[in-house]
């Protein structure tokens, strides 16, 4: 059978233009929340972000890197951030140069949960006020959610398969698992895989506030806000950025004696068959993904040492996800570690679960556990777990798991583990 | 150089992202600054908005050259 390991990790994130710089932060426990400055939200429920900061800040990402100067006129800023996480994950893996029968079975699936809605608001502007002869001509393909593969694979010369999944939040968990399997197979050799997403614009924040997904209660403490299975939680905070990876086919990585962070060893995926938003009251998709993922992975839940929670600060959501763990895992819940990293970049929507995902191959190749920040007052249902509160956790971690839900009941979970 | 000429290359360097001297009148949009089709709808959009000409698409299509965007911006601006 052919494996899948992971040669390349690039990330854009509230907390770093790079992976490095977002990991230390994240280990140190920062928080990449704040007010809004994109555009005037005083008149919004929600005044506050997880954004990206500009080039000139301490961890700011600077899209001129890797992104042409056209191209950025042109795209939306999901676009920016996947083309640019790409590049990272592409020259992390040291496969800039490859030849063209190599490119011929590499290939691309990034996705994204909604897709260019800034340039879908502006530009509904721009045909109202100034009627159709002024809407852009890279309007369409400028907001496409497919365009982040398309971009990379013409940037870099990618002739696999080209895919994007749209699964809303667990788009970044289905693009991985997806691109594992073509690599499996045999459709390819390399894939790079992930998600990205940038909706912080008046139309995102004012959806998400009317679905009363959005936390609301915290607009003048912004990084007290996200504070997943604390009793004070009042909903997400929205993040924005992207996270990719390079997925090689084992023997071909080994051949060329590439970095092997961590082999990805389960994908399981579920619908909740239930409600558009509200995830399943006994978290039943939630269980049979992790479920499938396990027994895809040949493993017992005695082999999982970190789960990467979906935990996104909603107050229905976080105890039901714990639930299902707790069901799943029985008496070896005690002995793993769960954290959400939502509580320090927000949420990421279809980025987060393969932003999340690179965090777990983090922890693995650290042996550390990220924390869950702001978890002061845990929920009563959370006794007995380990949420790694406040400060990182040196632990052995040996295989980490990843959940990804999404409005729809869609569902994936993804166990990456340390190749023996 | 005109004033016109002045103020169509500033565009065209801000919206291909090329260096300002190789926008010279002779330089082919396709040829010479990396435009696709695209970019030169893009382009003549913001000649019409910036010189409050219109650029009907036969006429548009005729652009090629920075020249030739000059040339029908001052023959035909009110």
């Amino acid at each position: 059978m052919r494996r899948v390991v992971v040669t390349g990790l690039g990330l854009v994130t509230p907390l770093g233009g790079d992976v490095e710089t977002t990991w230390s932060n994240i280990l140190a426990a920062k928080s990449g929340a704040g007010k809004i400055t994109r555009f005037d939200a005083s008149d919004q429920k929600c005044h506050i972000a997880c954004e990206v900061k500009p080039a000139d800040h301490e961890y700011g990402f600077d899209p001129g890197k890797r992104v042409d100067h056209k191209v950025q006129r042109q795209v939306d800023p999901f676009i920016i951030y996947g083309i640019d996480a790409a590049g990272q994950a592409i020259e992390d893996a040291g496969l800039l140069e490859m030849d063209e029968a190599t490119r011929f079975r590499a290939g691309c699936s990034i996705g994204s949960g909604i897709g260019g809605l800034p340039g879908i608001e502006s530009e509904s502007l721009v045909l109202h006020e100034k009627g159709p002869s002024r809407v852009s001509p890279h309007f369409v393909h400028g907001r496409l959610i497919n365009l982040i593969s398309g971009q990379v694979s013409i940037k870099y010369g990618l002739m696999g398969p080209n895919h994007a999944v749209v699964t809303a939040c667990s788009t970044g968990a289905h693009s991985i698992g997806d691109a594992a399997r073509m690599i499996k197979d045999d459709d390819a050799d390399v894939m790079l895989a992930g998600g990205a997403e940038a909706t912080i614009c008046p139309i995102g924040i004012a959806g998400f506030a009317q679905a009363r997904a959005l936390s609301t209660a915290f607009n003048d403490q912004p990084e007290k806000a996200s504070r997943p299975y604390d009793k004070d939680r009042d909903g997400f905070v929205m993040g924005e950025g992207a996270g990719v990876v390079v997925l090689e086919e084992y023997e071909h990585a080994k051949a060329r004696g590439a970095k092997i962070y961590a082999e990805v060893v389960g994908y399981g995926l579920s619908g909740d068959a239930y409600h558009v938003t509200a995830p399943h009251p006994e978290g039943s998709g939630a269980f049979r993904s992790m479920e499938m993922a396990l027994k895809k992975a040949g493993m017992t839940p005695g082999d999982i040492d970190y789960i990467n929670a979906h935990g996104t600060s909603t107050p229905l959501g976080d105890e039901l996800e714990l639930g299902a763990v707790r069901r799943l895992f029985g008496n070896e819940t005690a002995n793993l570690s769960m954290s959400s990293t939502k509580s320090a970049i927000g949420h990421l929507l279809g980025g987060a679960g393969a932003v999340e995902t690179i965090f777990c191959i983090l922890a693995i190749r650290d042996q550390i556990v990220p924390p869950t920040l702001n978890l002061d007052n845990p929920s009563e249902g959370t006794t007995g777990v380990d949420l790694v509160p406040h400060k990182a956790k040196k632990r052995p971690v040996r295989a980490a798991l990843n959940n990804s839900f999404g409005f729809g009941g869609t569902n994936a979970s993804l166990i990456v583990k340390a190749v023996d | 150089m005109s004033e016109t000429a002045d103020r169509v290359k500033k565009i065209v360097v801000e919206h291909l992202g090329v260096e300002a001297e190789k926008v010279t009148e002779e330089a082919s949009f396709i040829d010479d600054l990396g435009a696709d089709s695209l970019d030169i709808v893009e382009l003549v959009m913001a000649f019409e908005e910036e010189f409050g000409v219109e650029i009907p698409d036969d006429a548009a299509e005729k652009i090629a050259t920075v020249k030739d965007a000059i040339d029908y911006i001052d023959q035909n601006k009110g």
